[in-house]
């Protein structure tokens, strides 16, 4: 009997050729959509991936490839692992990747839980990305460099990616559109996936003053040497390395630093004072099971859309380790996920922390 | 894998002899009974010949027949025509009516209320979710529109009074509206002894096509019409009939009404022997709705702790068709409307199944979904196996 998979569908191009893919491979493929937590507005409560359009999508493409389709609830699960991480994450000022918990949490966990449940021997996914089973299964980054999603999937590890099918790995972008028009799946050019999917409209800053307005206090604006220069409203509304919109008047261009939650004061500064060559992360994870004995040589992507940059990477106890760069990167964000590459192969990675406070920097240098 | 349907409340395969009787009015009688000429005064005839077969099965005159697009144009024809004609005529501005109506009549009501001035009152119901003619009794008012009432309700199979309840509107002189979608084909519709104002009807929980449905209108009834434009049904419902489904409406149902007693006999047998042996062999399950007064091939079950919708899932992709008694396939697992109105906890109600068998069940294929529902609960509440990302 053919092995089957659950495939988690969202109507949209990509994992409906993963589905087609799956099904000309001759598994017995699940389609799956998770009906996910979104803002209630008005009208209704819809998460932006999983809207009755989407949904609708969706059970066409599942009843073109003639394979059975289920929504399945995951709302409150969503809400208190994303939703409301997303919300303490800013509160602690930290700038959160919630695509990250979401296929932490949500996808390989939750979602991984239900196929197997269902008796699947692989779930499958629509992510730009490959696996490579050799002694320990490797998570490699997909041959499309524009679509490489490998970023996200840094926090699976072996007992996931033995499990893990991604059918678009070895595929460019035009290749799945044409793939698409080939089969004649019925997927016109649909927004791509959804980042803050669960927010009404995008705008997160919105979302935070009406569902968190605690996490938005007024503050000091300060310079590196402590002196007082204005106002801000509340540290989640900066993002380091900001420029516009902190409402500063002078003769040079003043960049956002730091946010300091402790004081709460927002630290601010010129061009020379931004940058950090280094980095700390917690919560880090390797995609082996295990660290590696010493330091390494390796590439960094401390955001999704960042370029890897060469570091020297040294694991620490209790699921830490340190990163340190060989040139400053300006945009260094405490809360977004270090993820560590050699070459093809994404090793894993971590949460970014908080820089140290000048004071403690030259105990952070010699660690 | 061939899926073993257990699911014939929420629709029925055509029967053979019904699709036949339909056959010769797609092509070879496609005349429109409204027409001069003789392919005309064919269609004629049989659409007339339909009225008179489905008024008989309803023991009342052909012209208290009015066809419709299926069972919720009719409820809605009914109860705003009701409404909207009490109102004009004596000033009435308020519905009566029950937590355990069909969505046609629910969502109809709640319009009239809404966006028209009435005033609703929903009467209790037993945890049975029947409804009792004291009950409605208590809720009329002098300026009561309509009272409406389900006759077999869909998702709990209780079968509600509807001649007592009758009785204690029309003493009143307030008309009553019974939605009998569900019941027709298992239940006797005698629409004098039930002494309704208006009954609904579809055909195709019965064995009849889909799209086509039926009112019938007690005599002396004034309905303002919904659907607006040719004179067609008495000028209560404008549109071309549709001659082959109106034709295979009333062949469904009167072969329904002559095979009742055989069908529902068969029916009761697989229904008891499902409800005994689910209550026996899974743990923490109770049978929702009335334990006798209910549908013939109706069983339904609340299991606590159990989401639902997980299990119809899990049911179909081991080759059994069934429903939680609410069609809803957005993954939303809100527990039902009904099944709070009778009084169960979310955590019970939540956990909902519906089994209904029909002329083509067998005794093996309840055997079969007994085999492997007690697993399937069982695993649906195990807490679920590890397989947790990277810390």
């Amino acid at each position: 009997m053919a092995q089957r998979v659950v495939i988690a569908m969202s109507g949209g191009v990509d994992s409906s050729v993963a589905a087609a893919l799956l099904v000309r491979q001759g598994y017995d493929v699940v389609g799956l959509m998770m009906r996910l937590w979104g803002e209630p507005t008005q009208d209704a409560a819809f998460n932006r991936c999983c809207t009755p359009d989407a949904l609708a999508q969706a059970r066409r493409v599942a009843a073109q490839l003639e394979i059975p389709f289920y929504a399945v609830d995951a709302q409150t699960v969503f809400k208190t692992r994303i939703v409301d991480f997303f919300i303490d994450s800013y509160a602690a000022g930290l700038t959160p990747n919630p695509c990250i918990e979401c296929n932490r949490h949500i996808r390989w966990e939750f979602l991984l839980n239900q196929a197997l449940d269902l008796g699947a021997d692989f779930l499958a996914t629509g992510h730009y990305a490959r696996v490579i089973a050799g002694e320990t299964y490797q998570l490699l980054k997909a041959v499309d460099p524009h679509k490489d999603q490998s970023y996200v999937l840094g926090v699976l590890g072996q007992a996931q990616l033995k499990h893990a099918l991604f059918p678009l790995g070895e595929l460019t972008k035009p290749e799945v559109r044409a793939l698409a028009r080939e089969i004649g799946l019925p997927v016109a050019d649909r927004p791509e996936s959804q980042d803050l999917c669960f927010l009404a409209d995008g705008d997160y800053r919105r979302f935070l003053r009406e569902h968190a307005p605690a996490s938005l206090r007024p503050g000091p604006i300060v310079r590196q040497d402590g002196t007082v220069v204005g106002e801000h409203q509340g540290l989640p509304l900066y993002t380091i390395g900001q420029r516009k919109g902190i409402g500063l008047c002078g003769p040079d261009p003043v960049y956002v630093i730091d946010l300091r939650p402790a004081d709460n004061a927002l630290v601010v500064g010129g061009a020379a004072e931004l940058g950090r060559d280094r980095l700390s992360a917690t919560r880090v994870h390797w995609v082996a099971g295990m660290p590696p004995e010493g330091p390494i040589q390796a590439e960094v992507k401390i955001r999704y859309k960042a370029p890897p940059q060469p570091a020297l990477i040294t694991p620490q106890p209790d699921g830490r380790a340190t990163v340190l760069f060989e040139t400053r990167l300006r945009d260094i964000t405490a809360g977004q996920a270090a993820v560590f590459y050699q070459g093809e192969i994404c090793l894993g990675g971590g949460i970014i922390v908080r820089a140290p406070d000048p004071s403690t920097g030259a105990a952070a240098r010699n660690a | 894998m061939t899926t073993i349907y257990l699911d014939y409340a929420a629709t029925t395969p055509v029967d053979e002899r019904v699709l036949a009787a339909m056959l010769p009015y797609f092509r070879e009688h496609f005349g429109n009974p409204s027409s001069v000429h003789g392919p005309g005064q064919r269609a004629e005839a049989a659409l007339e010949r339909a009225r008179a077969t489905l008024a008989e099965v309803l023991g009342c005159a052909p012209e208290a027949v009015i066809f419709t697009s299926g069972g919720s144009e009719a409820d809605n024809l009914a109860l705003r025509g009701l409404a909207l004609a009490a109102r004009e005529q004596r000033g009435a501005r308020h519905i009566v009516s029950t937590p355990v109506e069909h969505e046609a009549v629910k969502a109809t009501c709640h319009q009239l209320r809404d966006h028209f001035g009435f005033e609703l009152t929903e009467v209790p119901v037993d945890r049975y979710g029947q409804v009792s003619a004291a009950a409605v009794a208590d809720a009329l008012r002098d300026d009561t529109a309509v009272v409406a009432v389900i006759y077999g309700n869909n998702e709990l199979g209780t079968i509600n009074p509807i001649a007592a309840i009758s009785a204690a509107a029309r003493a009143r002189g307030v008309p009553v509206h019974v939605d009998a979608v569900q019941a027709a084909g298992q239940l006797p519709l005698d629409v004098a002894a039930l002494g309704v104002t208006t009954l609904a009807l579809g055909a195709h929980k019965a064995y009849g096509p889909k799209g086509v449905g039926a009112l019938y209108v007690a005599p002396g009834t004034t309905l303002l019409p919904v659907q607006t434009g040719g004179s067609h049904e008495r000028g209560l419902r404008a549109g071309t009939p549709n001659v082959p489904l109106i034709v295979g409406l009333a062949e469904a149902l009167r072969l329904a009404a002559a095979e009742r007693d055989s069908h529902n006999a068969r029916a009761i047998t697989l229904r008891d022997r499902l409800i005994a042996r689910i209550l026996e062999w899974v743990p923490e399950s109770a049978l929702t709705g009335h334990p006798t007064e209910r549908l013939p091939n109706h069983a339904s079950f609340a299991l606590r702790g159990v989401d639902g919708n997980a299990l119809l899932m899990h049911l179909d992709l081991a080759g059994y068709a069934a429903s939680s008694g609410s069609a809803c396939k957005t993954g939303d697992p809100r527990p039902s409307d009904v099944l709070l109105a009778c009084g169960l906890t979310p955590e019970w109600a939540s956990g909902s199944l519906r089994l209904t068998v029909g002329r083509p069940t067998t005794a093996a294929d309840i055997d079969g979904l007994l085999t492997t529902l007690p697993g399937l609960v069982a695993r649906l509440r195990a807490p679920v196996a590890p397989a947790s990302a990277g810390a």
